[in-house]
């Protein structure tokens, strides 16, 4: 558990759906805390409820049992201290890379121009200074998820949670984005919670990393990651980052393994039903 | 050299169609000539051309043309306004949409315009009998399009606006509204159609004025030529909307 005062705290929570097969408990008595600056990654297998849990403590899904606190205050909705960024590509196309970065303080109503000069900072730091004026459709996957990073950011949360931000793009872009979010984290100490089903990406982001069971969705294990900060993609290459992908994908295995056996029954049980 | 090859790009498509329409007229022309369509029916593309400046003269077509043109503009402002309102309202009553969509849906296909006599009891004969026609008949696939628009809003995008708390009223005009702008937009322009087939339909059924009216006299007096003229500043009429539509859409949508 961490030191400090954590600032987001999750308890026990049990987020349960009603389906045509019955109910279905997504995620049961999840509970964990994060301290300000700190990276915890959620991993687990697909279909283990990471992004139920993502929704829950962004404040976008209810009807959940158990609490989420940020800051000492429980969540009951969208919360002004916590800043999302979603696996789907989620610019808006109708506006430019600096009016999307802009959105969040167009919407808390400050002047255009210091608005602009604001974005033009996280632009900057997202490293697309000189794509200002260009629409969404015009850049790639990369840039596109770095635009709605700097979106975030620019609303200054004191929270960011990234549901698998680059699970879209390829292995070499999404290693270099990592050394951005690194490199983001270092310069502001922004507390990040990161939902992800990729090894590399947990073990080369996190200061720990929470490793689920599938469904229902537990916490398995709790995972410290000790390399050393500042970190870049070049840490993939040493032997204590091999050791943690190693010990995780032990715990993983069982789980993904359960996954595949699930879906393969339930892709066999749709096909006797056709028959 | 980039500048000359989108210069290029944006050039050849252009003169293409136009290509495509020369080749169509001469083939036509050609077609007439040896009497494989019968000219009685089809007249001369040349002869055509060669009538355009005696209806410019003798049929005073500017204040027709500009009569079709007033009254389609009318519509169209209406139908906009009205028909992107009730959209707006189908998609956020649920119950409405429910018990009317249905029937919007069917009014699209229904021939409005043989109502007619009973628009002209109330509105009388004047250009509002017309512009009423069109935009009744005009208005379904502006609503239809506008509630579509809305409805398929990625979700992820409403998940954006709600993350950055923003109120019921912000997260329609500032994502809902903008993301369903192009369907919108393609609804609008199906309802300028209908409205400038309507307008013009009426314009020759109760002989009140504007480009149907004229179309109506010169094929009453088998002007052939004359009425295929006409009928050339109708099609001018809708290619101008289009354009205006275009320009609007580019202009409140950029980015696309």
């Amino acid at each position: 558990m961490p030191t400090a005062d954590p600032i987001l705290v999750v308890e026990n929570i049990v987020k349960r759906f009603e389906t045509p097969d019955g109910v279905l408990t997504a995620v049961e008595d999840v509970s964990f805390a994060v301290a300000p600056g700190e990276f915890l990654a959620v991993i687990g297998p697909s279909g283990c409820g990471k992004s139920t849990l993502f929704n829950v403590i962004g404040g976008l899904l209810d009807g959940y049992d158990g609490r989420v606190m940020v800051g000492g205050e429980t969540v009951r909705g969208p919360h002004p201290s916590v800043g999302m960024i979603f696996q789907e590509e989620s610019t808006f196309p109708w506006r430019t890379v600096i009016d999307n970065v802009a959105f969040p303080l167009e919407i808390a109503g400050m002047a255009k121009a210091e608005r602009l000069e604001k974005a033009r900072h996280f632009v900057e730091m997202v490293g697309l200074d000189g794509f200002e004026r260009r629409y969404p459709a015009e850049l790639s996957g990369g840039m596109r998820q770095r635009v709605s990073m700097a979106r975030t950011l620019a609303s200054e949360p004191k929270i960011m949670l990234m549901d698998e931000p680059f699970a879209a793009l390829d292995e070499q872009t999404r290693l270099l984005l990592g050394d951005k979010v690194l490199q983001i984290q270092q310069d502001l100490k922004q507390t990040t919670l990161l939902i992800t089903h990729n090894l590399t990406e947990a073990v080369q982001l996190s200061d720990r990393i929470l490793v689920m069971t599938y469904r229902p969705g537990k916490t398995k294990r709790i995972v410290e990651i000790k390399l050393p900060r500042p970190r870049t993609s070049e840490i993939v290459g040493s032997d204590d980052f091999g050791r943690y992908v190693a010990q995780i994908w032990s715990d993983l295995r069982e789980e993904a393994s359960k996954g595949l056996k699930d879906d393969e029954s339930r892709v066999a049980r749709a096909g006797g039903k056709r028959r | 050299m980039t500048t000359r090859a989108s210069i290029g790009r944006q050039f050849v498509p252009v003169a293409f169609g136009i290509v495509c329409l020369l080749v169509f007229f001469v083939l036509v022309e050609a077609l007439v000539r040896i009497g494989t369509i019968n000219p009685f029916i089809v007249p001369l593309p040349s002869e055509i051309v060669l009538s355009f400046k005696r209806i410019v003269v003798e049929e005073q077509i500017l204040p027709r043309f500009l009569l079709t043109c007033g009254e389609a503009l009318m519509a169209s402002l209406m139908l906009s306004v009205a028909g992107i309102a009730l959209g707006v309202l189908l998609h956020r009553k649920r119950i409405v949409r429910l018990a009317t969509e249905t029937w919007i849906a069917a009014m699209a296909s229904a021939p409005i315009v043989l109502m007619y006599p009973l628009f002209l009891v109330i509105f009388g004969r004047s250009a509002w009998t017309i512009i009423m026609i069109a935009f009744v008949a005009a208005l379904p696939p502006v609503i239809l399009k506008t509630l579509e628009g809305l409805s398929s809003t990625r979700p992820v995008l409403i998940n954006v606006g709600r993350s950055f708390n923003l109120t019921p009223s912000q997260l329609y005009w500032k994502i809902l509204f903008p993301s369903s702008l192009p369907t919108i937009f393609v609804g609008v322009r199906l309802g300028m159609i209908f409205a400038l087939i309507n307008i013009v339909g009426v314009e020759f059924l109760i002989n009140f004025g504007g480009l149907g009216q004229l179309v109506n006299e010169l094929s009453e007096r088998y002007d052939l030529p004359g009425t295929y003229a006409a009928i050339c500043f109708v099609i001018m009429v809708s290619v101008m909307f289009f354009i205006a539509t275009e320009r609007i859409e580019r202009w409140l949508r950029p980015g696309a």
